[in-house]
């Protein structure tokens, strides 16, 4: 499944980024990487973008952006 | 809305970094992810008053400043924050540019100890750079309340850089840092240990190197990873910084040979690039585990209900719109006594002054100018200005200092990225607030330079402080008179509702221009959210008034004072038996009176072109030679006199409106011509503003006439 489909408060692992643009560095960077465990933690109020929390920091990031990363869900 | 003479004056057009090399002993770079502190770093270090916020991106201009300790001299830059040298951001790639080639002897990497980990990649890619670092852990203070503990020893022994843990808001280790600073350093030999193919790129690679290496001070390492990763716009940038070094015949062999071993291997550009940055952030993560107790501590309950407050579906937009009319109902009531005293006395030292000079044999003729003229204009920009400003600068401070404006952000983005523009043109709004060529400089945070353009053209549309205050004294004049809570609350709403239209016309033009002369699709996003942060309550104070209030009102002064004589010169100068304003005024009436405005209005806006603030005394001016009122001392007065100049509601509502969209000022337009670096957007900025404030001038003379008021 795509990291905008998690539901708001489950936590997934990052199998995979379909993105071959610059936002593929800057996703990398702001830690959204391979193996790297990410949580949904809010909405914004006009159903995008959504906030997650990754590598210690929560980031916003568009539905469209979040899409091209593959997420697995981990077992709670 | 960083505004300091930094970020206005024509030093917030430098792109790139200029050190001066002159009379200092070290030249020391500050370096640091976003929003980790590094301004009150700074300010701490060298004793500045840089501004500072909490919020990703809020230093997009470098700051330079110098500091002495123990005889010695060093040079501090500040280099906007970056997560890591990866990407190719605007602020990227000038702190790349700095920490490879800007000649720092040293550099201090900021982290922040509340989330050290995320830190720690561009800990170690500025290492993999330059060996001369100092880790600065800033937030000590922060960590310790949420019980986090970093091992600094250990962290020194991974990384083999001095680590030092301070916190720059209360002072603490600072003296620790400028020791660290001033010591002689021991270079840092870390390296990232990438997987065995890439190190044998890497050796294969930097015998050839070493004398472009030597040349230029660079690390071979980190140019055999940049050479083997082929990236076009890193080599590009490679060959611009150290020539064509490139295209050496041996090289280029060397180049083919590591290739194709690396396609043999199955690793291409983009593979390699992909490596380097999950080998970097695992190593960080591990790294992290070894030095911190505690790290993974996430947001507490109360930070967390905050956010839900704040960001929730029925929650946010009340909330947002509430506290901007908070800040507004302050700024209108705490303003009314201060400003109305100010006039007054103001008034009786004009009188005073007068004749005092008369007395003294001045000639009639020069009293009039500097006392009629330069002294009321100046006392009509410090009544009518200085109040407002320094209620409404610090309280929009802590708003900033605390962290809400990123989240303001958040909940806007959806309108913009439905307008095809970028969230973060909110934030560069919230900086128009303060200034709007405050607001256009920060529209570098916008990495899309299609969406950048948008952003710029439609700042305007927020009232920057210059112009507020006199849509607030024409609400208290025209549409809500009296100064009884409740009516002092009818205004903030009715100055709230202004505001929301530009807000509103910020997004409809955005999307205007999104389908017309910016066609293009809606960029990719990435917002930090940081931790909310407690505002420093007596700092804010502090520094919004000396470094704000007084730097914008000076401004005003500035502008004022010539613009005061030329108004009166104008005004006292006859031709054909009417004075040279009276010209000026009759000719544009015709055109002004067609959109419900007056050639006096008109004319005072475009006179006030060079600072907003002088628009209202300057229409004083004008509509006080006719008669012969000389003193006023309070708001009444001045709507007597706007009455008897044929002012109604809908002239007010006409000026309210006027001054909330038209061109920018003359600080403004320049910015913009700066950061465009185009005449054909800066026209566009000038021209799309005016004919859509006029349009909703003549647009309120419709409704007004035909619901027959």
């Amino acid at each position: 499944m795509y990291l905008s489909e998690l539901k708001i408060g489950d936590s997934a692992v990052i199998c995979r980024l379909d993105t071959d643009t610059n936002i593929r560095r800057r996703l990398q960077e702001i830690g959204f990487i391979k193996g790297a465990t990410v949580k949904s933690v809010m909405r914004s109020p006009l159903g995008d973008p959504t906030a997650y929390e990754v590598c210690g920091a929560v980031i916003a990031l568009r539905n469209k952006d979040a899409d091209t990363i593959s997420v697995k869900v981990c077992d709670a | 809305m960083g505004l300091t003479k930094n970020s206005v004056g024509t030093k917030c057009f430098d792109n790139g970094i200029n050190t001066k090399k002159s009379s200092v002993d070290l030249t020391v770079a500050l370096a640091g992810n976003p929003n980790v502190g590094k301004s009150t770093v700074f300010n701490a270090l060298t004793g500045m008053h840089q501004h500072t916020g909490n919020w990703p991106g809020k230093t997009v201009a470098s700051a330079q400043g110098e500091f002495t300790y123990k005889n010695l001299r060093f040079r501090l830059v500040d280099i906007p924050g970056c997560y890591s040298l990866f990407s190719h951001s605007t602020e990227e790639e000038i702190a790349r540019d700095f920490i490879c080639f800007g000649g720092a002897d040293r550099t201090v990497i900021v982290c922040d100890a509340t989330c050290l980990e995320r830190n720690l990649a561009l800990v170690m890619q500025t290492i993999e750079i330059t060996g001369n670092c100092i880790v600065c852990i800033n937030l000590a203070d922060q960590a310790k309340l949420l019980n986090i503990q970093i091992d600094t020893k250990k962290l020194e022994e991974i990384l083999g850089v001095r680590v030092l843990s301070i916190s720059a808001r209360n002072g603490s280790g600072l003296k620790e840092l400028k020791g660290a600073i001033s010591s002689p350093l021991k270079t840092s030999r870390y390296q990232i240990p990438y997987p065995e193919t890439i190190e044998t790129a890497v050796s294969m690679l930097t015998p050839h190197i070493t004398s472009i290496c030597q040349k230029y001070n660079i690390n071979p390492r980190w140019l055999a990873l940049r050479l083997a990763e082929d990236e076009k716009e890193m080599i590009d940038y490679l060959k611009k910084r150290l020539g064509l070094f490139i295209d050496a015949p041996e090289l280029k062999i060397k180049l083919k040979e590591v290739k194709d071993y690396l396609q043999i291997n199955g690793i291409d550009g983009r593979k390699f690039a992909d490596i380097v940055v999950t080998e970097t952030l695992k190593k960080a993560k591990e790294i992290a585990e070894q030095t911190v107790t505690n790290g993974a501590t996430n947001r507490t309950d109360i930070e967390r209900k905050a956010d839900r407050i704040l960001t929730g579906k029925y929650t946010a937009f009340p909330i947002m719109i509430i506290m901007l009319g908070i800040c507004f109902y302050i700024t209108i009531s705490g303003a009314n006594i201060p400003s109305s005293w100010l006039n007054k006395n103001l008034f009786a030292l004009e009188k005073i002054l007068y004749d005092g000079a008369a007395s003294l044999g001045l000639p009639l003729l020069i009293c009039e100018a500097l006392f009629h003229g330069v002294f009321r204009t100046l006392s009509w920009v410090i009544a009518v200005m200085l109040p407002p400003m320094a209620i409404f600068f610090p309280l929009f401070t802590l708003l900033e200092d605390s962290g809400i404006l990123p989240r303001i952000a958040f909940n806007l983005d959806r309108a913009f990225s439905g307008c095809k523009a970028c969230g973060k043109q909110s934030l560069t709004m919230c900086m128009g607030f303060g200034c709007n060529a405050a607001g256009i400089v920060g529209c570098r945070i916008i990495d899309s330079p299609r969406e950048r353009i948008i952003a710029m053209l439609t700042n305007v549309f927020v009232p920057c402080n210059g112009r507020f205050p006199g849509m607030i004294s024409m609400i208290a004049m025209f549409l809500i008179c009296g100064s009884s809570i409740a009516s002092n609350i009818l205004s903030a709403l009715v100055l709230t509702a202004f505001i929301l239209l530009g807000i509103v016309l910020t997004l409809i033009t955005s999307k205007l221009l999104s389908e017309t002369v910016l066609k293009g699709t809606a960029s990719s996003f990435t917002l930090e959210l940081p931790r909310f942060r407690r505002p420093q309550f007596l700092q804010v104070l502090v520094r919004s008034v000396f470094d704000r209030t007084l730097f914008v009102l000076s401004r005003a002064i500035v502008v004022a004072a010539p613009a005061g004589l030329i108004i009166w010169v104008c005004a006292n100068v006859s031709v054909d038996g009417a004075t040279l304003l009276h010209h000026l005024n009759s000719f544009v009436d015709p055109f002004a009176k067609f959109f419900g405005l007056d050639g006096v209005i008109l004319i005072a806006f475009i006179l006030g072109f060079p600072a907003n603030e002088i628009v209202i005394p300057i229409m004083l001016m004008s509509y006080m030679t006719g008669g012969t009122l000389t003193d006023i001392s309070d708001l009444s007065v001045m709507r007597t006199i706007l009455i008897n100049n044929g002012w109604t509601v809908l002239t007010a509502v006409n000026f309210i409106t006027f001054s909330l969209i038209h061109f920018p000022c003359s600080t403004t337009v320049i910015t913009i011509h700066k950061e465009s670096g185009s005449a054909k957007w800066t026209l566009l900025s000038v021209l799309l503003p005016t004919a859509i404030g006029l349009l909703f001038c003549l647009l309120n003379t419709l409704v007004f006439s035909l619901l027959g008021i």
